[in-house]
C-alpha cells in the first residue's frame, strides 16, 4: 500500500484578500511505502502536522493531490473518504485523544464498531491492550490514564483495523524516556509487520527508528 | 462496544453538563405546556360559561338588579335569592320575538344545622326548561323526581347519598362535569323540589326574602329569542312594556369576564414567548458551547473514520435524548403546578378555570415534547453544521 503526496501545498489567508497569505506547507511530494518508517523532523510550526493531516485526508490541500494506491483521497465523497480512512489509515493525533465517555478497551474498539455490529474484534483488542502494555487498564477511563498510557491507547486504536498506513503526529511528545522507547518500538513493529509509517516528531531519538528521514523547515520538506 | 450506545455513554459520563441541558429544555417545555394549559383552561372556562348561559336574555326583579351582583348569582352560582310574582312569566311571554321561555327558582342554603353546606339551589321547570336540562343531560339521563338533586362537580357527595337542606333530605342522582365556575358548588332540582324547600326555609324562619306563596313566585325568567329578531330589541321591549322587572342580555354579563380573560391570555402568551426566546437563545448558546468544548473529541471521531453525517447523527441523538428527558420533566413539572393549584389559579385570576379533557392534555403534552425535541435538534444541528465547516486537521492543530 502506497500513500503518495503529489506536489501538495497548503496556504492560509491571514486576512481577507489574496495578497495576504502564508504557506504552511510549500509544494511538497512524499511517498510512504510499506514496511518502512518515514520520519519528518522539524521545529514546532514548521508545517509537519499540516503535511500529516493532508496525507490523512483530514485537511484539503490548496494544491496537489494525495493518493492511496492511485485513489485521489480528495476526489472521494466524505462518506467514501471516511470509510477509506477507517479501513486503511491509522492516525495517531497529537495530545490526549481518548474519548472520555468510553473505557480504554472501548476506545480501542471504536474504529471497528463504527462500521461493524459484531464482537469479532474482541480478541484483537485484547492482544493490542497487552501489546501496548495497558491490559490492566482495560476498564479505566481516559481521565484515569497517564500521558504515556494515553499515547499507547491511541497507538492501539490506530492499529485495531490493521491499516496499511499509520500516521503518527508527535507520538512521543511530553513522554519520558521509557515511554518514548515503548511507543517508538510499537511503531517500528507495525512497520516491520508491513505498514507504511509516517512519524512526525521533533524528538531527536526518533531518528534511530526511521528508515528515511526528512526535515521540514518553514513549510519546505528536505532530506535530513 | 456498540456505536449506537455512544450518545447515551456521552451523556452518562458528563452528568453535570447533561443535567444543565435537561434543565434548560425542561424550562422550555414547562413554559409551553404549563402556559398553554393555563390559557386553554381559561378559554374552556369561558366556553363553559357561554354554553351554560343558553338563554339570550334573563329577566330578574328590578329590585334584585340594584341589590345583588347579578352576574355572580346568575352566571357563577354565588349563593343568593330574590323573587317576583309568577304573573310576570305570562306578561313577558307575550312580548314578540320570544322562542322559548322558562322560569327558575333560587334558594341559598345556610350554614346552620338545617343544611349540609352553604350553597346555591337552582330550580327549573322540566316542562319548559332549555338551559339547565341540556347541561344536566350530559351526566344524568333520567327525569328528576321530587327531592332528587343533581350536584355541581365540586360538591363533596356522590350519587345515592343524601344531602339535607332546611331539614329536608334530598337524594343525589347525578354529578355534573366541572365548569370552572361557582356553579360547580350549586345544586339543581325541579321547581317543585325548590318550592318545597322554600316552604321549609320559611317554616324555619330562615328565608327573609318573601312571605308569598312559593307556588306564586319565581326568581328569574330565561328567554331564547326567535331567529330573525334582534335580542336587544326584545330586551328593550320587555324593559319598556313591563314594569318592576329588568331584562338583562346575558352576553353583556360575560363581556367583563371575556375582557379579563383576553387580557390574561395575552399576558400568558407574552410570557410564554419571552421564556421561549430566552430559552432558545440559551439553548442555542449551550449547544454551541457544548460542541465547541467537545470539538477535539468530535475531531477524533473523524480521524478514526466517522463521516460528517454519522457525527451529526451522534450529536443529534444526544440532543434528542436531552430534549426528550427535559421535555418530559417540564411536562411533569407543569402538571405538578397547574393541576393541584387550579383552584388557587382560578381564585387568584378571578376567572373561570376549566382544565381541558384528558385527550386534549395528552395531545398538548405530545406537541410540547415534539417542540422540545425539534428545538433541541435545531440547536444541535446549528452547532453541528458550524463544526462540519471546519477542517478536522485544523481542529486537531487548535488543541495543541
Amino acid at each position: 500500500m502506497i500513500l503518495n503526496a503529489e506536489i501538495i501545498s497548503k496556504k492560509y489567508m491571514r486576512k481577507s484578500g489574496e495578497a495576504n497569505f502564508f504557506y504552511a506547507v510549500r509544494e511538497t511530494s512524499l511517498a510512504l511505502t510499506a514496511g518502512s518508517i518515514t520520519g519528518v523532523i522539524g521545529r514546532s510550526g514548521s508545517g509537519k502536522s499540516t503535511l500529516l493531516n493532508m496525507m490523512a485526508g483530514l485537511l484539503s490541500p490548496s494544491a496537489g493531490k494525495v493518493t492511496l494506491d492511485g485513489t485521489d483521497l480528495y476526489a472521494l465523497s466524505d462518506k467514501e473518504l471516511s470509510v477509506l480512512r477507517n479501513q486503511n489509515i491509522g492516525v495517531i493525533p497529537q495530545g490526549q485523544t481518548g474519548l472520555d465517555s468510553l473505557t480504554a478497551l472501548d476506545n480501542i474498539k471504536l474504529p471497528y464498531a463504527l462500521y461493524h455490529n459484531d464482537r469479532q474484534i474482541d480478541d484483537r483488542a485484547d492482544e493490542l491492550l497487552h501489546a501496548v502494555g495497558i491490559a490492566h487498564l482495560a476498564d479505566a477511563y481516559p481521565s484515569e490514564l497517564s500521558g504515556g498510557e494515553l499515547r499507547r491507547l491511541a497507538i492501539a486504536r490506530a492499529l485495531i483495523m490493521q491499516p496499511g498506513i499509520i500516521l503518527a503526529d508527535e507520538p512521543t511528545g511530553d513522554l519520558d524516556d521509557e515511554n518514548t522507547a515503548t511507543v517508538l518500538g510499537l511503531l517500528r513493529k507495525a512497520a516491520d509487520d508491513g505498514a507504511a509509517v509516517l512519524l512526525v516528531t521533533h524528538d531527536a531519538d526518533a531518528r534511530q527508528y526511521a528508515d528515511v528521514l526528512y526535515r521540514m523547515d518553514a513549510g519546505v520538506l528536505a532530506e535530513a | 462496544m456498540n456505536i449506537r450506545k455512544l450518545p447515551v455513554k456521552n451523556l452518562e459520563r458528563k452528568p453535570v453538563r447533561t443535567a444543565m441541558l435537561i434543565i434548560l429544555t425542561a424550562l422550555l417545555s414547562l413554559a409551553v405546556f404549563g402556559g398553554t394549559l393555563v390559557e386553554r383552561s381559561l378559554r374552556s372556562g369561558l366556553t363553559s360559561l357561554e354554553t351554560r348561559l343558553g338563554a339570550d336574555i334573563i329577566v330578574v326583579p328590578a329590585s334584585a338588579k340594584s341589590q345583588y351582583d347579578l352576574e355572580s348569582i346568575l352566571l357563577e352560582g354565588v349563593p343568593g335569592h330574590f323573587y317576583m310574582k309568577k304573573d310576570y312569566l305570562d306578561k313577558v311571554g307575550k312580548i314578540e320575538g320570544i322562542e322559548k321561555i322558562s322560569a327558575q327558582y333560587y334558594l341559598a342554603t345556610v350554614t346552620s344545622g338545617c343544611c349540609s353546606m352553604p350553597l346555591q339551589l337552582i330550580g327549573f321547570d322540566p316542562q319548559t326548561d332549555f338551559t339547565v336540562k341540556p347541561w344536566i343531560r350530559q351526566n344524568y339521563s333520567g327525569e328528576l323526581g321530587e327531592f332528587e338533586i343533581v350536584i355541581g362537580g365540586n360538591i363533596n357527595s356522590a350519587v345515592g347519598k343524601t344531602l339535607k337542606f332546611y331539614n329536608q333530605s334530598c337524594t343525589v342522582v347525578g354529578t355534573l362535569a366541572r365548569t370552572g365556575t361557582e356553579l360547580d358548588n350549586a345544586v339543581f332540582a325541579t321547581a317543585q323540589t325548590i318550592k318545597a324547600l322554600i316552604k321549609s326555609s320559611e317554616a324555619l324562619g330562615l328565608n327573609g326574602q318573601t312571605r308569598e306563596d312559593p307556588e306564586q313566585i319565581i326568581s328569574t325568567i330565561q328567554i331564547k329569542v326567535q331567529e330573525g329578531y334582534d335580542i336587544d330589541d326584545v330586551m328593550n321591549d320587555i324593559n319598556i312594556h313591563i314594569t318592576r322587572v329588568q331584562a338583562v342580555r346575558t352576553r353583556s354579563m360575560i363581556s367583563g369576564v371575556a375582557d379579563s380573560l383576553a387580557g390574561t391570555a395575552y399576558i400568558i402568551r407574552v410570557l410564554i414567548a419571552a421564556v421561549w426566546v430566552l430559552a432558545l437563545v440559551i439553548l442555542f448558546a449551550a449547544f454551541a458551547a457544548m460542541v465547541n468544548e467537545r470539538k477535539r473529541e468530535f475531531a477524533v471521531l473523524r480521524v478514526i473514520g466517522t463521516s460528517r453525517s454519522r457525527l451529526a447523527r451522534i450529536i443529534l441523538a444526544e440532543s434528542a435524548l436531552v430534549s426528550l428527558l427535559g421535555g418530559v420533566f417540564g411536562i411533569l413539572l407543569g402538571t405538578a403546578v397547574v393541576f393541584p393549584f387550579s383552584n388557587l389559579i382560578e381564585s387568584k385570576l378571578g376567572l373561570p378555570f376549566l382544565l381541558p379533557g384528558t385527550g386534549d392534555i395528552l395531545l398538548l403534552a405530545a406537541l410540547t415534547l415534539a417542540v422540545s425535541v425539534l428545538v433541541g435538534a435545531a440547536a444541535a444541528s446549528y452547532a453541528a453544521v458550524k463544526l462540519s465547516r471546519v477542517d478536522t486537521g485544523l481542529i486537531l492543530r487548535e488543541g495543541n
